[in-house]
């Protein structure tokens, strides 16, 4: 009895630990955006009223509290520049993901359909270029595709283009780019659930009369389905919320939301708008999350 | 005049059939009075390693004929063969007269049950079922029947809508065994189909398939290293070893008339004494041993031509008592006493096996059927016994 008790304390700790680190590090943080996005723009430091202070006592702070109000998210509705980022963002990740889908799954099935000793190869391969840092990647691609870029000169040596033609600064770069940079997160979910799919039950589906196409499409491709939400998803919720790659790659002439968010946060110094800006936003990611965790729970369910 | 019309015409129609049946991708049998499956001269190898080594069998329609063999001994890859998982480097498969070794197999009139089931997690009991119905391409409602039919078979009514993570060891093997038997194919393989179930369920499945074959009059081709099930179910068994089938004989030849001494030692237990051939008399040999003095064999046909052997005795052929039975020299039922002290005695329940040491050191093993309650001739450890067998119920077997 009092063994179990001494052994129940550590696991208690472990499992109270994860929930720590969301309170500390998702939740306060989150409550402090959620604050300022109530809050009114200033010119004073911080940048926006009213600002809570303890050491005023309870009136100051229930006046500070009257003060805040939706304005912000009204504004977020009420201006087709907010709703056109959300938009592209939303577009320009579900676009993005199909894209990775596509290239990434043939890949990842390859790997897992390689022999052994080779797989752990293709995984390297795959991670390597992880090695060298995110920004000095997507500028590298940038001296690919600018105007006397790699690319260009490589076309014009082979005569397959006659002038220049202007990759960068377009959406192609920016789709480029993306797809590049989240490759890997994509093959390494869908290589997870293809390489561990039991071969016995794709040859009973041959076995059964089922032609190699049939089989995938009957089989392997069901089977792999929680690979391809969590490779979906894994790309498909940072790619919304994207910065850099758009910034660097694509025109200026339409903004995703994370560019949207670091005008008003940086260049109006407007933080109640860009905390409303990145409050809704989260909200917009919850619908695919709790879609994903439905499914992992039933996976789960499934497994045992 | 009216012979000659009615002749061509009969020509004119078999040829007609003949080229209809060539387009199908497995034409009717040529040849009647062959053997359902004909294995011949099959090999495969795996790298350096020879799963399989010119291994010929002929298995007749309607058989349950079990491939037995230790683990590695190439069983699974000769099933795998005929379900057209592996392709046989040499030699050929005939079913039905036809060489079906190249066909792929989605095409072959063969089915499989997996060791693991390899039930396919996301579809139900039902969609599992059909599978292979709508591949074939049967009509809807047709299929639907099929089902109906395979999950009354099997005893699965109510289930068939349920994943098989939702049901127990012994259903997913119904559904498995459903499954493969849905499309009827001609022949039916099953891998250690029922390894993964517990004995009393095992032994319960086992009458079940037996009656499930004989009902259906379909080929069944088990493979198993459980020697007691192959026993127990096929008509026919072949005993596999490195590659060769060693021995295809019923389950009593089998066990009564062991090929080689591997097989006598493989298939239950048995005594063996090395010894020469000192004697020959009719048909009775006097084998001198090291272990036991000499010993009287009846000799089997074919006759034995080396002088080295080995006499072998199964442990419920070797009877113990007290006192040595009287000797009956003239009698074919000539006895061969070998006293001992026993020194191990293990009840089982039905039998009670003993162990009896010689005066050379040598154990003798023996089992009797407990036939009596209280058992007045059970014997102790350490007890003075003879142990004691006739010459008939001996092998002898080449070293």
């Amino acid at each position: 009895m009092s063994a179990r008790r001494i052994f129940a304390r550590p696991a208690r700790l472990a499992a109270v630990a994860p929930y720590l680190w969301m309170v500390l590090f998702f939740l306060v943080p989150f409550g402090f955006v959620l604050k300022i996005s109530l809050s009114q723009t200033a010119i004073a430091q911080p940048p926006y009223t009213p600002v809570f202070d303890v050491t005023e006592g309870r009136q100051a702070l229930t006046a500070a509290l009257a003060q805040l109000s939706f304005d912000n998210f009204k504004l977020l509705v009420s201006d087709d520049l907010y709703i056109l980022s959300y938009l592209r963002s939303l577009t320009v990740a579900v676009t993005s993901t199909l894209i990775l889908l596509l290239i990434g799954y043939p890949i990842a099935y390859g790997m897992a359909r390689l022999p052994q000793r080779w797989q752990g190869i293709a995984m390297m391969l795959v991670i390597v270029p992880f090695w060298t840092s995110f920004l000095i990647r997507i500028y590298a691609w940038i001296n690919i595709l600018q105007h006397d870029g790699l690319l260009n000169q490589i076309l014009l040596t082979l005569h397959i283009v006659s002038a220049p033609v202007v990759w960068l600064s377009t959406d192609s770069a920016m789709y480029l780019g993306i797809v590049y940079s989240y490759l890997p997160f994509m093959i390494l979910p869908l290589y997870a659930t293809l390489s561990r799919m039991d071969a016995s039950v794709l040859e009973a589906a041959s076995d059964l009369g089922a032609s190699p196409r049939q089989a995938f499409w009957l089989v392997t491709f069901p089977l792999s389905l929680p690979g391809v939400a969590a490779g979906a998803l894994l790309c498909f919720i940072p790619i919304v919320g994207e910065f850099v790659i758009p910034d660097l790659l694509a025109g200026s002439n339409s903004l995703m939301i994370g560019q949207t968010l670091w005008l008003e946060f940086f260049t109006n110094k407007d933080w109640p708008v860009a905390s409303a800006a990145a409050v809704a936003l989260l909200l917009l990611l919850v619908p695919p999350l709790v879609l994903y965790d439905r499914l992992q729970r039933r996976q789960l369910e499934g497994g045992r | 005049m009216i012979g000659s019309a009615g002749e061509s015409g009969l020509t004119s129609v078999t040829a007609g059939e003949a080229s209809a049946e060539a387009a199908k991708p497995l034409p009717e049998p040529i040849v009647s009075d062959m053997p359902l499956l004909r294995i011949e001269g099959v090999a495969k190898s795996f790298g350096n390693f020879r799963a399989v080594d010119r291994l010929s069998l002929d298995i007749r329609a309607g058989e349950f004929f079990a491939l037995l063999g230790p683990s590695g001994c190439g069983k699974t890859t000769l099933l795998r063969l005929l379900a057209g998982f592996e392709a046989p480097d040499e030699g050929r498969i005939l079913l039905g007269g036809n060489d079906i070794a190249q066909v792929l197999p989605h095409e072959r009139p063969v089915n499989m049950m997996f060791q693991n089931y390899a039930l396919f997690p996301h579809l139900s009991v039902r969609d599992n079922i059909a599978f292979g119905l709508k591949r074939a391409g049967m009509a809807r409602a047709d299929i639907k029947t099929r089902v109906a039919e395979m999950v009354a078979l099997v005893k699965l009514e109510g289930l068939e809508r349920r994943k098989p993570d939702q049901l127990s060891g012994g259903q997913r093997q119904r559904v498995a065994l459903a499954r493969s038997l849905a499309r009827r194919p001609q022949v039916l393989l099953l891998d250690e189909p029922l390894a993964a179930l517990d004995k009393k369920l095992r032994e319960s499945t086992q009458a079940e398939l037996m009656e499930l074959q004989r009902r259906l009059g379909m080929t069944f081709i088990i493979v198993t290293h459980d020697q007691e099930e192959a026993m127990t179910m096929a008509g026919r068994i072949g005993v596999m070893d490195a590659g060769r089938l060693v021995q295809v004989a019923t389950p009593r030849n089998l066990y009564e008339a062991p090929a080689t001494r591997w097989i006598a030692e493989f298939v239950g237990d048995i005594n063996l004494f090395n010894g020469q051939v000192v004697g020959r008399e009719h048909s009775r040999l006097a084998v001198a041993t090291s272990d036991a003095g000499t010993l009287a064999v009846s000799e089997l046909w074919p006759p034995v031509t080396k002088e080295i052997v080995s006499v072998a005795i199964r442990p419920e052929k070797v009877k113990l008592s007290r006192r040595a039975p009287a000797s009956d020299e003239g009698a074919s039922h000539m006895i061969n006493r070998l006293e001992g002290v026993v020194v191990d005695v293990n009840y089982l329940g039905g039998i009670t096996t003993y162990k009896v040491k010689l005066e050379s050191g040598a154990l003798v093993r023996s089992s009797m059927a407990n036939t009596a309650r209280l058992d007045v001739d059970a014997y102790l450890a350490g007890q003075r016994v003879v142990a004691w067998f006739t010459a008939d119920d001996c092998l002898v077997l080449e070293q």
